[in-house]
Parts: structure tokens; C-alpha cells; sequence
């Protein structure tokens, strides 16, 4: 069913902290490495060895220059599924593949079903959707459902392959439909945003952006610099001995 | 956006085989057409061949077209389900009408009543295939209230000016349908200069900074996730030289609406054949027009996603 659930009873999302990522890739790698034998199984790749590499991704790491009238930062920003609460690219579905869970909120595509008419790639404002040209069916994030309801892992690997890969912890994976859990306080604390609210497809994943410049930091003069042209007279001379 | 040729192709020619489906269906059921076999039969051969070539051309961009059974099934939300639902059940009137028109020779009562069902879903697939376009928030140019108007103004010029080149081919021209012709093409010209006109003024709200959510000053792509196009960059990061796209706009003018125009008013004057060959002239040049226009329609078309990019 492509039409959307009143409600959810969670809202499980991710939240990105842009001032911490160090845009390192670890989290597309993860990603890629469990996926590609999960749900969505598999993650083709095309000429992965060749001239014109292409393939599947469900997260995917860009870097930007914010400049503002404080300064220009490099600002790396992982893009993937932000499993909206008014997921268009699930009502334009003609075929009932795409939908959204009313359990957790996740936006899934029912592979058996996609006929591959790329429509909801069309709907998604965030490229979070790409097509299996192999396959000839649409991929997405699937907020690594195969894990984090897996028995067969250790609590504490039940989160994204992508949440569980960041090395400076700036993934977070947890309910943001309950404002008491941590993920909520964490995007209460630090003023998180939703990307593109103006479309109104109301996203679940919240993006942290990042601090303000700290005025604390030291201050480092370079060293003053030697004269380059070398002195005359008597000291000019001691100075020419004694350096060589 | 990427011009499929399947997707560009299918529009077009649906277009105006639904507006030619739908002229016969009321004229012809109504018996402003005489009930003449050959021009019966090679009308409504047309108006199918057009929508029925469309609709396999559609199918041809799908990725697994074997289980395209599936898209009749959401049409209480998708438009494209909606689309597939209304034009599988047009042939039903479509049928009846063509063969009470065609091969019984009769109009008025059960056939009239079928060509005005034929007429209606016509203008309902033309309609939801509009709504596709035009429901697509983050492709501001489709998201437009020109959208749905446009699809539905094209399909009555391309299908009036059709029926009139095969009126006029069968002898049974009439200054009427000669007027309609030129007017729709004349409304048409009209519709897509203020719709290039709206979407040359565009101030999209989105912005590279509400896609990253930093605020304030500018945000420059420095680097991409990836070294190649990937799906994203070769369906929605299509882009058109803005030469190219001056150069295509005049085309498409002189062959859609300047063209035919110019060659419909001119049949008023012409004897029997020549008039007739410059209405059919005037057909192709402006299917021929029309498939620049649709290709420009998806090529002059900015997704969201290419924010992400710096496109």
C-alpha cells in the first residue's frame, strides 16, 4: 500500500553531526559492506574496476565550503534516506513496492514488486533512491532494518552499519518520535535542522550544524622572520664567519 | 532531467492520439462527422496506433517490464497507477464506439453515449499523465500550475490538428474544424511562451543551504562523493547548453505552432488536394515540434538533487 499510515508508533531516524564528520567514508563503506549482502541485497556494481565506475550507494559523502561573513569551514555532509514523514517518492509508487512502516516509520521497497519506473527517484528531493540497472529494480536506505531488530547480534551492534562504523561518533541512530530519548535531546541540545523543510516532506533525520567558532583557541604568532639581506660593517663580518 | 526518448516519445504521441480519440468520439457520436468507413477506419487506426505505440514506448523505460501488471493497483495514491488504470479502461468505450461508428455506420444513442466515455477518459489519461509532472515538488519547473493546462492544451491542438488533416484528406473538410485547429495551435503558442516565461523568472526557495541545512552566507560543492556520474548525475542532472536551449526554444516554435499555423490558415484558401496536403503537413510538422518541446520540457527541467552537486 503506497498511501501513507496516519501515524507511526516510532520515528527511528538518524542524526548527523556536521561538526564532527570528518567526511573519512567510513560509514559509505559499512554501509556498503552490509547492504550489500541485507535486505536489498545486492549492491551492484558496474565497471567497478573500469574507466566509468558506477553502482549503488545508499549513503553517499559530500564536502562543502559554508562561507560566511565569519569565515569559510569545510563542512563534510553524508547524504542518505532521511525516511520522511510525507514520503512522496512512497505515494507516487504505482505499484505498492515503496512503502512506509507504520511500526518504525522505515521507508522500504518490496524488491518483488518494483517494475523499475524510477518515478520515486523523481520524487525524492535528496537522491536517496538509486536504480539497479542490473537488477531493474529502485534501492534505498533501509535504516539497516536486518540489524537492528537482529537477534543474532550483540545488543549493542543493533544499530546502522553506518551509526556503528563512525570513528568520531557523529552518526546517531534512535526514536526522534520520542522526545525524551536521547537521539531527541541530542537535536534539542544542538538546535538540529531538517534539510529542505520548504517542501514539506517533513524528514525524520535531523542534521546537527556545526558550532559555533570557538574563541578559545590559542593563539600561534609565526616566528619573526631573519633579515635576508646580510648586515655590513664589523658585526656583519662575525656574523659571515660564524655562520659558515 | 533526462529526456528518455521512450518517456519524451510516449507523451507526445498519447498526447494526440487521446485528443484525436476524443474529437471523433464526440463528433462522430454525434453525428457532426458522418459515419464514413475508410475515414472512420483510418481515424480511429490512427488515434489507437498513436495511443497504443505511446504506451508500449512507456513501458520501454521500465526496468523489469514483465511485471508492469503491477502499476494498475495504487491508484488511490499514485497518478502514474491512476494514468495506467484510466487508459486501460478508455479502449472499452473506445472499442464499442469504433465499432458502432465505424462498422455499423450509426451515431446518436449508444454510440454517441460511448464516444462521450471514449472522450472522457481521453481527457482524464491526458490528465493524470499531467498530474504526474506537475505533482513533483522538488522539480519546480513541473511543479507549476502550467503544468496540468499545458498537457491538456497540447493534446487538443496536436488531435485537432490531426482530425482536421484527415477531414480535409477525405473531402470533408469544414472551415469549423479548420478554425479549432488554428486556434488550439494559436493557444498553444500562447501557453508555452508564458510557461518558459514563468520558469525563466523561477525564484526556487531551495537552495544549496536549506538541502545542507547551513544557514546563511554560501555553500560551494568541493568535492563529490564519487568520481563518475552515478544514476542520480544521468537521470536528474541532466543539463542543456543555455545556447542549445535558446536555439531549441525558436525550433520548437517555428515547427509546433508558427509552421502549422501558417499552413492551416492557408487552407482556407486552397482547392482540394493541395489543401488537404498542407493540413497533413501541418500534422507532422507539429508532432515533430511537439517531441523538441517535450524533450526541452524534461531537459529545462532542474531536480533538487543536483543542489548536492553544485549543478
Amino acid at each position: 500500500m503506497t498511501c501513507l499510515p496516519a501515524r507511526t508508533e516510532k520515528k527511528l531516524g538518524l542524526v548527523i553531526d556536521l561538526d564532527t564528520c570528518v567526511g573519512c567514508q567510513a560509514c559509505v563503506t559499512a554501509c556498503k559492506e552490509w547492504n550489500t549482502g541485507g535486505h536489498m541485497a545486492p549492491l551492484t556494481d558496474i565497471d567497478p574496476y573500469g574507466g566509468h565506475v558506477d553502482g549503488v550507494w545508499f549513503n553517499r559523502v559530500h564536502s562543502y565550503e559554508h562561507t560566511t561573513e565569519l569565515g569559510g569551514r569545510t563542512v563534510n555532509f553524508p547524504r542518505s534516506c532521511l525516511h520522511c514523514e510525507q514520503p512522496a517518492c512512497v505515494t507516487v509508487c504505482p505499484t505498492g513496492a515503496s512503502y512506509k512502516r507504520a511500526s518504525d516509520g522505515i521507508v522500504l521497497v518490496d524488491e518483488d514488486k518494483c517494475i523499475g519506473c524510477k518515478l520515486c527517484s523523481w520524487a525524492c528531493p535528496y537522491g536517496a533512491r538509486e536504480f539497479d540497472t542490473e537488477v531493474g529494480v529502485m534501492k534505498k536506505c533501509t535504516l539497516c532494518v536486518d540489524r537492528i531488530y537482529n537477534d543474532n547480534l550483540a545488543e549493542e551492534d543493533r544499530v546502522p552499519a553506518c551509526v556503528a562504523a563512525c570513528p568520531t561518533s557523529a552518526r546517531h541512530f534512535g526514536d526522534l518520535g520520542d522526545p525524551a530519548s536521547a537521539i531527541s535531546q541530542l537535536v534539542e541540545e544542538r538546535s538540529g535542522v531538517a534539510l529542505m523543510p520548504e517542501l514539506g516532506y517533513k524528514p525524520t533525520n535531523r542534521y546537527l550544524p556545526p558550532r559555533a567558532r570557538s574563541q578559545r583557541t590559542a593563539k600561534v604568532d609565526a616566528p619573526a622572520l631573519e633579515p635576508i639581506k646580510a648586515e655590513g660593517g664589523f658585526l656583519g663580518w662575525i656574523d659571515r664567519m660564524l655562520s659558515n | 532531467m533526462h529526456p528518455a526518448f521512450s518517456v519524451v516519445f510516449f507523451t507526445t504521441a498519447t498526447g494526440a492520439g487521446y485528443g484525436l480519440l476524443a474529437l471523433l468520439g464526440l463528433l462522430g457520436g454525434f453525428g457532426v462527422i458522418p459515419a464514413d468507413f475508410w475515414l472512420g477506419l483510418v481515424g480511429m487506426a490512427l488515434a489507437f496506433g498513436l495511443i497504443v505505440a505511446g504506451l508500449l514506448s512507456s513501458t520501454g523505460h521500465l526496468g523489469r517490464p514483465e511485471r508492469a501488471w503491477r502499476a494498475f493497483s495504487q491508484w488511490r495514491s499514485s497518478w502514474l497507477s491512476r494514468e495506467g488504470a484510466v487508459s486501460v479502461a478508455t479502449f472499452i468505450p473506445a472499442c464499442m464506439f469504433g465499432f458502432g461508428w465505424v462498422f455499423l455506420g450509426e451515431s446518436g444513442g449508444w454510440v454517441a453515449a460511448a464516444g462521450l466515455l471514449a472522450a472522457a477518459g481521453a481527457v482524464t489519461t491526458v490528465c493524470t499523465t499531467g498530474m504526474i509532472y506537475a505533482s513533483l515538488k522538488p522539480i519546480a519547473q513541473w511543479h507549476s500550475r502550467y503544468t496540468l493546462p499545458a498537457y491538456l492544451i497540447f493534446a487538443t491542438m496536436t488531435g485537432g490538428v490531426l482530425a482536421n488533416a484527415l477531414l480535409q484528406l477525405f473531402k470533408l473538410g469544414s472551415t469549423a474544424m479548420l478554425a479549432w485547429a488554428l486556434l488550439a495551435t494559436l493557444a498553444g503558442w500562447a501557453w508555452k511562451l508564458a510557461t518558459w516565461r514563468h520558469n525563466d523568472r523561477l525564484e526556487i526557495p531551495t537552495t544549496a543551504n536549506t538541502a545542507t541545512g547551513l544557514a546563511g552566507g554560501t555553500v560551494r560543492s568541493i568535492e563529490w562523493p564519487h568520481t563518475e556520474e552515478n544514476y542520480l548525475l544521468k537521470e536528474m542532472g541532466f543539463r542543456i547548453a543555455r545556447k542549445h536551449s535558446a536555439k531549441l526554444r525558436r525550433i520548437t516554435q517555428a515547427l509546433a505552432f508558427a509552421a502549422p499555423a501558417i499552413l492551416l490558415a492557408t487552407v482556407y484558401f486552397l482547392p482540394w488536394p493541395i489543401g488537404a496536403i498542407a493540413s497533413v503537413l501541418a500534422a507532422i510538422a507539429q508532432l515533430a515540434g511537439m517531441l523538441v518541446e517535450r524533450w526541452l520540457f524534461f531537459a529545462e527541467a532542474k531536480h533538487t538533487v543536483t543542489l548536492y552537486y553544485g549543478r
